[in-house]
């Protein structure tokens, strides 16, 4: 799939996962897993500009997050970005779980690993964060039949 | 003693480290770190004091009130009544029937909107200042759209200062009914000059409110002396429980003012027809109040009156003297706001990081801030941003803690570029 979309790097969601679990292990201080994910939110195809508007903003983050996909071959493909880093480099993250996967497998797999994987504190109350309202939006979009 | 010595003020050194083994929370660590708490303009810890004068009401003395004809109801009503002395005391009101608890700030400024608002006619206005929160924003123009009032804005300088001239012109054709400004902003920390903003009100024909939920944690309060009309705070900003607020009123005012919400503990006579209303300040609290919770708020000002708001404010422009420095050494950082008078509240941005991503740094060191657009999304929008990273002090806070946070700052810039 052509930028900005992201193309996944591993055969399914449960392995990009594993995958970010393990590259994350090998840091022993949080800034420097920090630092980690913001390069990945800095890797991301570059955003179109004119796509940084209120249409493809997500809701309910109070830093910016903008998002946009496309159907291609049965899969659904993502583009986002967000104004704030280190969202970016968890819109990085999610997006290399989700994009690119089938309906089923986006809506199969559950963003509680954001947690698990010390990411976020509390998924379901971090309403700053926007990176639930993102997992939320990139599973509502493979909800919708197409 | 030698008479050549000097005169020097005396002012109280607070016992920090005293004050905070009260805070039984200060101990806890975050992310394996010792938790350094700059976060109390949004709600400030609790002391035992407040805590254990809590939950003994809870296990003691507790019942409800104003209508119990037995030993615990009115244990507890001689309690809770006790707290609005106490509050009267604290804010210099000239009587006790003129606090009206609420829940909050919030719903206190609501209360007027609604009640004040009522007896205000098409054409008149409401006027308040570009650095209020929402809270003294949203029910404005709820009021504006039922009541068809003008709600007017006053501009603040660049430097965050209300800009006097332009509010005096606001207020020149009389038709301003009231004046709602904050008396210390929470994003910029501008403490208002609120004796000023209330004369030229009063000479222009409106009343003043002053939204002083910032500012009561931090110096004495006057309501008096200020001349003010309607005055409100919240008790969790003032080391006292969430859940409980104040709105002081003039009385001739409230006496004139409807009802905000129905129900019990506000009625004199009910029928199925009509009902009467009880004189004020039981008119505004209809239903069971927050019983425990409006005695919290009297431990609280207990243990802040035992302190003396004379060493709680010098120690806090310690705090924010030492902040302001410490922070201008902080390369890439830009302090949001150099206001006048200023209290210990400091908003910063620094370029090339968002603040969203200091706070989520900062909290992995332990160090809890606020970010992003403070319930003030108007005032951002003034300032030209979309957020702020906000440190604010308290009366625990300590000059280390300041030091840890500029450090920290330090490397979270490294980081970035």
């Amino acid at each position: 799939m052509e930028a900005p979309f992201v193309n996944p790097q591993e055969d399914t969601a449960a392995e990009a996962i594993e995958a970010i679990g393990d590259e994350l292990d090998v840091f022993d201080d949080w800034m420097e897993r920090y630092q980690y994910i913001i390069e990945m939110g800095r890797k991301l195809p570059p955003f179109p500009p004119e796509w940084c508007n209120d249409a493809h903003r997500v809701p309910g983050c109070q830093s910016q997050v903008w998002l946009e996909e496309k159907e291609a071959d049965g899969r659904l493909y993502f583009a986002g970005l967000s104004d704030a880093a280190i969202v970016c480099g968890l819109v990085a993250l999610l997006l290399r779980v989700y994009s690119g996967r089938t309906r089923e497998e986006i809506q199969a797999t559950d963003p509680g690993f954001l947690r698990d994987l010390g990411l976020v504190q509390a998924l379901s109350t971090n309403r700053g964060n926007g990176v639930e309202a993102m997992a939320r939006a990139i599973r509502t979009a493979a909800a919708v039949s197409a | 003693m030698s008479t050549q010595t000097p005169t020097v003020h005396a002012v109280p050194q607070l016992d920090v480290h005293a004050i905070r083994q009260q805070f039984p929370i200060l101990g806890e660590k975050v992310h394996d770190r010792p938790l350094v708490f700059l976060d109390s303009a949004a709600s400030a810890q609790k002391p035992n004091a407040v805590i254990d004068c809590m939950a003994n009401t809870m296990r003691h003395q507790y019942a409800n009130i104003h209508r119990g004809l037995h030993w615990m109801s009115e244990r507890t009503t001689e309690a809770y009544e006790g707290v609005r002395d106490l509050v009267a005391d604290f804010l210099n009101a000239p009587s006790r029937e003129e606090i009206v608890f609420t829940r909050n700030s919030t719903e206190a400024i609501n209360l007027v909107a609604h009640s004040f608002g009522a007896l205000l006619k098409p054409g008149q206005a409401v006027l308040i200042s570009q650095m209020e929160h929402h809270a003294n924003l949203v029910p404005w123009q709820m009021l504006r759209d039922w009541a068809g009032i003008d709600l007017r804005v006053a501009p603040i300088t660049d430097d965050g200062d209300l800009d006097i001239e332009a509010y005096k012109a606001l207020l020149a054709d009389g038709k301003v009914a009231l004046v709602a400004i904050t008396h210390m902003s929470n994003v910029l920390g501008t403490i208002t000059p609120a004796k000023q903003i209330a004369d030229m009100a009063h000479a222009a024909g409106a009343q003043v409110l002053f939204d002083g939920s910032q500012s009561v944690v931090h110096h004495k309060t006057d309501v008096q002396a200020l001349g003010a009309d309607f005055y409100t705070f919240t008790g969790h900003k003032l080391y006292g429980p969430t859940g409980i607020g104040v709105l002081w009123g003039r009385r001739d005012l409230l006496e004139q003012m409807p009802p905000f919400l129905g129900g019990g503990d506000m009625i004199s006579t009910v029928t199925f027809e009509h009902s009467t209303w009880a004189n004020i300040p039981h008119k505004f609290e209809a239903g069971t109040p927050a019983i425990v919770e409006t005695i919290g708020l009297g431990a609280a000002i207990e243990w802040v009156n035992k302190i003396g708001f004379d060493g709680i404010a010098a120690h806090e422009a310690d705090l924010t003297t030492h902040a302001l420095q410490r922070l201008a050494t902080v390369p890439g950082l830009n302090i949001v706001g150099h206001p006048r008078v200023r209290g210990g509240v400091v908003s910063f941005t620094m370029a090339d990081v968002h603040p969203h991503d200091i706070a989520t740094l900062l909290d992995r060191n332990g160090i809890a801030i606020r970010a992003g657009h403070h319930c003030a999304e108007p005032l951002m929008r003034r300032l030209g941003l979309s957020a702020t990273a906000r440190a604010s002090f308290g009366i625990y806070t300590q000059k280390e803690e300041i030091d840890v946070l500029a450090d920290t700052l330090v490397r979270i810039r490294d980081f970035f570029v």
